[in-house]
């Protein structure tokens, strides 16, 4: 049996009140706040501003079995260029793929601005032994990516055994280098927004840059309360701590309207410093035509046929 | 750190986000130049041949003229209920009643939009709350007392439930047409008629309430309403032949009908004032405890008599709930009532104004110290920025008076019994917030709590099947709920029935 190591000689306990405490979530009012922010109003330039940085914010993914390297060229093309009819229109953050398509996506964006994102560590279930894990995530960086994006270990999260979840997130940490590492915690498995908010932290104290809600595997994803409860975490240890660590929803997101209004809860929970791509993203593969074509609605006045706007 | 940062690869954040403006559209309501008083069924002029002027507060801009009943027009509205009482309304059958409220409240929903315009141009509170609360609730109260009205011996089982009669009605400016609602509905329930007096400052959602009435084909004199200040509403309770006088307002006014009514066999509820304490213990959901604060003290810019106005914080978390306390506020949007992003809208009336700068000046002066978030107020109209006041003494007056305005006082406890001590403590008892994730601790102070609603967890909830009212000075008697039909009803012969 493991046992607890002897406290040094002169060591103190902690007396201060330790910010950010773990704390609870209150469910009915965490849903009522977020149906709350929901409401605003977002009109004209307002929303056109929304909508551009939507754009600037895009993990544009594709995350299939069937994903060939066609497939991640077209996206790879959209990704540079989301509007071929209007120049105006900035770039997405990333082209977001599998391991076995980081070459061709990292190829195609080569010298556009366009980033490469990797999904990795036995993604979307994590069920694989950490060594394994932790080998995919320095593997996908040789290939290419920028960023890359792990799942946590849910079973262990959810059997109580918090000391892997943040073993494991410190290794991949120390795998991916220099790379920007999202830590992908599956909400839609976690079962309560206390659990979310204890898998933020963790993730957060072990390394995340980013904290992201879901795989987009499961119906259950990036909610306004989830994703509010998330953005309070990494507020709490802001305040705390000065660090600044990113927020990613993904899954679930697929309007233009939706996409504002998770705009308004960043904006009205953490402030303007987070409307940054360095800061926020959108996980997503529909979302960005419905943006495109809000965004020319805003110009011109008037909604255009979706035959204008391609499917890639 | 982020790491994007270290490789200095930032992209700058942006300056500002500033919402673009978006107002509800003022063109859904058409306002009359003049109004005359509600009597039997018609609009007509008043016998006192007075008029004033009542204003938008967000821009001090008259809006209408209305009647000025003085009292002889009221005793012609009392005449005139008394006449509809005898006439076939306390007789009519009990499904009959409730059809006409069933109507009242289906229009009520399908008119919402244009009520809450109203209220908001003429009470001052942001459109987001009219159409969310007040307007929901309005018809809510009206469906529920509906499906009462056929069951009033299911209600009070072996004790014979009668009208009473007549009922003088006199309702606030906070939620001029929500106590509409919770006045007329219990009572035109129970079978009663009514004349309804609503608030000097905030006449025209009952005036516009009259046409949802003609609508709904409710027989004339059932209810009539009369507008004027408050010598409008001494003669309402002073009128022959009311029987009963329900009064939602200041401890104030409430004392003084208490005692002009006292010996004249009059019933009486007074729903009065408040000074409630939100009490947030160590152990409760921070953030949340921030909205509920939050929503207890800026909602309805702090007009509401069941306001969570004194805040008990337990010491431990003081600093870290303050922080967060503050830096919500920063984000509060005061301004145009009828933008829908607006959060705090504009102060009732001047009058309203001055007595809550005049209670900041109080606080200040007695060592308090305040804080209220950079906002920009209009030049035109009421205003006053939502205000923290910390360092609270229990015996400031900012901690013992009832400011009815976006001022919340701040003090702090360190076991539950003194959190208890300190928020039973007041003159007052009409509500108190508990904010814990220990359910026993829960009902520990729900059951010493003098406060006649107690929130868990969350704050300003209404619902009409839950009754409301006050301990002490806050008032006697119950809105809402089952128990919000008493006040409106008489038992006989309980001795008959073997009592």
């Amino acid at each position: 049996m493991a046992q607890a190591p002897v406290l040094p000689a002169g060591f103190e306990l902690p007396l201060e009140p330790r910010l950010p405490r773990i704390g609870s979530v209150d469910q009915v009012a965490l849903e009522a706040r977020a149906t709350d922010l929901s409401r605003r109003s977002i009109k004209r330039e307002a929303k056109l501003f929304a909508l551009e940085l939507a754009v600037r914010m895009m993990d544009l993914t594709t995350l299939e079995g069937a994903d060939t390297p066609g497939k991640v060229a077209a996206l790879a093309a959209k990704a540079i260029r989301p509007d071929p009819a209007d120049s105006s229109v900035p770039s997405v953050a990333t082209v977001c793929v599998y391991p076995n398509l980081v070459q061709t996506a990292a190829d195609r964006v080569r010298g556009s601005g366009v980033k490469v994102a990797a999904v990795a560590t036995a993604f979307p279930s994590g069920q694989s032994p950490t060594d394994l894990k932790v080998a995919e995530a320095r593997r996908v960086v040789e290939l290419g990516a920028d960023e890359v994006d792990m799942v946590i270990d849910r079973g262990a999260f959810l059997a109580g055994r918090y000391a892997k979840v943040y073993d494991e997130i410190v290794q991949v940490k120390e795998a991916v280098g220099e790379a920007p590492l999202k830590v992908i915690l599956e909400t839609g498995e976690l079962g309560t927004y206390d659990n979310v908010r204890r898998a933020s932290l963790l993730a957060i104290a072990a390394g995340a840059d980013f904290i992201k809600t879901s795989t987009g595997k499961l119906p259950l994803a990036a909610t306004p309360p989830v994703t509010l409860v998330m953005l309070e975490a990494i507020r709490d240890v802001f305040e705390e701590t000065g660090r600044r660590v990113g927020m990613k929803p993904a899954g679930g997101i697929r309007s233009a309207k939706q996409a504002v209004q998770t705009l308004v809860l960043v904006h009205e929970t953490l402030g303007l410093d987070w409307l940054t791509p360095d800061l926020f993203r959108f996980g997503a593969s529909s979302l960005l035509n419905d943006v495109l074509m809000q965004i020319r609605k805003q110009k011109t006045g008037s909604y255009q046929s979706p035959d204008y706007f391609t499917i890639d | 750190m982020g790491e994007l940062e270290q490789r200095g690869e930032r992209t700058p954040a942006p300056t500002a986000w500033e919402y673009a403006s978006a107002p509800e559209s003022r063109e859904l309501v058409t306002l009359e130049r003049q109004y005359g008083l509600f009597i039997g069924g018609q609009l007509v002029e008043p016998r006192s041949g007075k008029y004033y002027d009542t204003i938008e507060p967000a821009n001090e801009k008259p809006l209408a003229r209305i009647a000025e009943a003085g009292p002889e027009d009221v005793g012609l509205a009392v005449g005139a209920a008394r006449a509809a009482f005898e006439n076939g309304w306390s007789a009519a059958s009990p499904a009959e009643r409730a059809k006409y409220l069933f109507r009242i409240a289906r229009i009520l929903q399908e008119r919402s939009r244009e009520f809450a315009v109203l209220e908001s141009l003429n009470g001052g509170k942001p459109i987001r709350e009219s159409r969310d609360v007040d307007l929901p609730l309005a018809a809510a109260h009206f469906f529920y007392y509906a499906g009462w009205a056929d069951k009033l011996d299911y209600a009070f089982p072996n004790r014979r439930p009668r009208p009473l009669g007549v009922a003088g009605q006199i309702i606030p400016w906070n939620f001029p047409l929500l106590m509409l609602a919770w006045k007329l509905a219990p009572a035109l329930a129970a079978g009663n008629t009514v004349v309804l007096k609503p608030a000097e400052t905030t006449p025209l959602s009952a005036l516009l309430f009259c046409d949802v009435l003609r609508q709904a084909e409710l027989p004339p004199g059932v209810v009539n309403i009369v507008t004027g200040d408050g010598a409008t509403g001494a003669a309402l309770v002073e009128a022959e032949g009311v029987d009963k006088i329900a009064f939602t307002g200041s401890t104030e006014v409430g004392k003084a009908i208490q005692r002009q009514l006292a010996g004249t066999g009059k019933k009486l509820t007074l729903e009065l004032g408040g000074k409630a304490a939100n009490i947030i213990f160590d152990d409760a959901a921070l953030d949340q405890a921030v909205e509920g604060i939050v929503n207890g003290i800026y909602f309805n810019q702090g007009h509401v008599c069941c306001a969570g106005s004194r805040l008990l914080v337990q010491e431990s978390i003081y600093e870290p709930l303050i922080e967060k306390l503050k830096r919500r506020l920063a984000t509060l949007r005061v301004g145009d009532p009828l933008d829908k992003n607006t959060d705090v809208g504009a102060i009732n009336s001047r009058q309203q104004l001055e007595k809550i700068e005049q209670l900041v000046a109080a606080g200040q002066e007695e060592g308090a110290e305040i804080y209220q978030p950079p906002c920009r107020l209009p030049e035109q109209g009421y205003w006053f920025a939502p205000t923290v006041f910390t360092n609270v003494a229990q015996s400031y007056r900012i901690a013992q008076e009832e400011i009815f305005g976006p001022v919340l006082s701040v003090l702090t406890f360190r076991t539950p019994a003194e959190a208890l001590e300190k928020a039973n403590n007041t003159p007052y008892g009409l509500s108190a917030g508990v904010w814990t994730e220990k359910g026993s601790r829960i009902l520990w102070l729900a059951e010493r709590l003098r406060a006649g609603v107690i929130w868990a967890n969350t704050y300003n909830r209404f619902d009409p099947v839950s009754p409301f009212g006050g301990y002490k000075e806050s008032g006697f008697g119950r809105e809402g709920g089952r128990h919000g039909l008493e006040p409106y009803l008489e038992f006989e012969g309980a001795e008959e029935i073997g009592g």
